[in-house]
C-alpha cells in the first residue's frame, strides 16, 4: 500500500488530502497515471510543471522509485518565510 | 551544538531567543538574526491575515538538512530557527533565523544561506486573507534566484 498526500492548493483542488493506493505502481510516473484514472482535473494537476513530490519527506522526480509502504506527497512550490 | 529548529502556532518571543543565542557563547563575536513578518500588501492585493499550512512530517527534516549544509558550509555556533503556522494577523512574526559565529561574515552569510532555502525548500504554503477573498501565495521567481546564487554544491 501507498500512501499518497496532497498539500496546499492542489489539496483543495482535489478535494482530497490523503488516500491510499493498493495498485503496483513502480516509479511516481506510475502513480500520476494510476491517479489520473480519477478524471480530468486529477491529470492536470498532477501534470502541471510546478507540482513538486515527495516520497518519504524527500523531493523527487518523475523518475523515482516507489516501493510498498512508502508515504508520496504531492504539493505545489513552497511558500513559507 | 544543541541547535533550536521549532515549528510552532504560538508567536515566539525575539529577546528571548536573542538571549538564548548569546548564553555562553563567549567565542561568539558575532550574532546575526532574521524575523519575517506577515506585511499588508503583496502581489497587488491588501493582505489582512493568512493561513500558514505544512507538511509535518516533512517540515522538521527540510530544516534539519538546511541547518545542516549550513553548518558544513561555515564555522558557525548557535543556530535558532522557529517557523509559525496556522492562522496569523497582518505584522505577526512568521520566521525567525538567528545564527552566531567567532566573526559577522560567517554570521550573515549563514543566515541567510538558512533563509534563501527555507523560502524555495521547506514544505509551508501561505494562503493570503484578501479584499477579493482568500487565496494562495505564488511562488516568487526570485527567491529561486536567491537561492541558486549559493550554487548546488550543497
Amino acid at each position: 500500500m501507498i500512501n499518497v498526500l496532497f498539500f496546499g492548493q492542489l489539496k483543495e483542488q482535489l478535494q482530497t488530502g490523503q488516500l491510499s493506493i493498493e495498485l503496483p505502481v513502480n516509479d511516481v510516473k506510475a502513480l500520476k497515471t494510476a491517479l489520473g484514472q480519477r478524471g480530468v482535473l486529477w491529470q492536470e494537476c498532477l501534470s502541471g510543471a510546478s507540482t513538486l513530490v515527495a516520497i518519504n519527506q524527500t523531493i523527487g522526480s518523475d523518475k523515482s522509485t516507489i516501493n510498498d509502504g512508502d508515504e508520496v506527497a504531492f504539493f505545489p512550490p513552497v511558500t513559507g518565510g | 551544538m544543541q541547535d533550536i529548529i521549532d515549528v510552532q502556532t504560538d508567536d515566539f518571543d525575539q529577546n528571548a531567543l536573542y538571549n538564548a543565542l548569546r548564553q555562553d557563547s563567549a567565542s561568539q563575536g558575532a550574532i546575526v538574526t532574521f524575523s519575517g513578518l506577515v506585511r499588508d500588501f503583496n502581489q497587488g492585493h491588501a493582505i489582512g491575515g493568512l493561513f500558514l499550512e505544512h507538511y509535518p512530517a516533512m517540515t522538521m527534516h527540510s530544516l534539519t538538512n538546511i541547518v545542516g549544509q549550513a553548518r558544513q558550509r561555515w564555522t558557525l555556533g548557535k543556530i535558532i530557527v522557529i517557523h509559525r503556522v496556522g492562522h496569523l494577523a497582518q505584522g505577526d512574526q512568521i520566521v525567525f533565523v538567528g545564527v552566531t559565529s567567532a566573526h559577522r561574515k560567517d554570521a550573515f552569510d549563514g543566515a541567510q544561506f538558512i533563509m534563501d532555502h527555507l523560502k524555495t525548500e521547506a514544505p509551508f504554503w501561505k494562503k493570503e486573507t484578501t479584499e477579493c477573498g482568500p487565496r494562495w501565495v505564488e511562488a516568487n521567481p526570485n527567491d529561486e534566484k536567491a537561492r541558486a546564487k549559493w550554487g548546488n554544491d550543497d
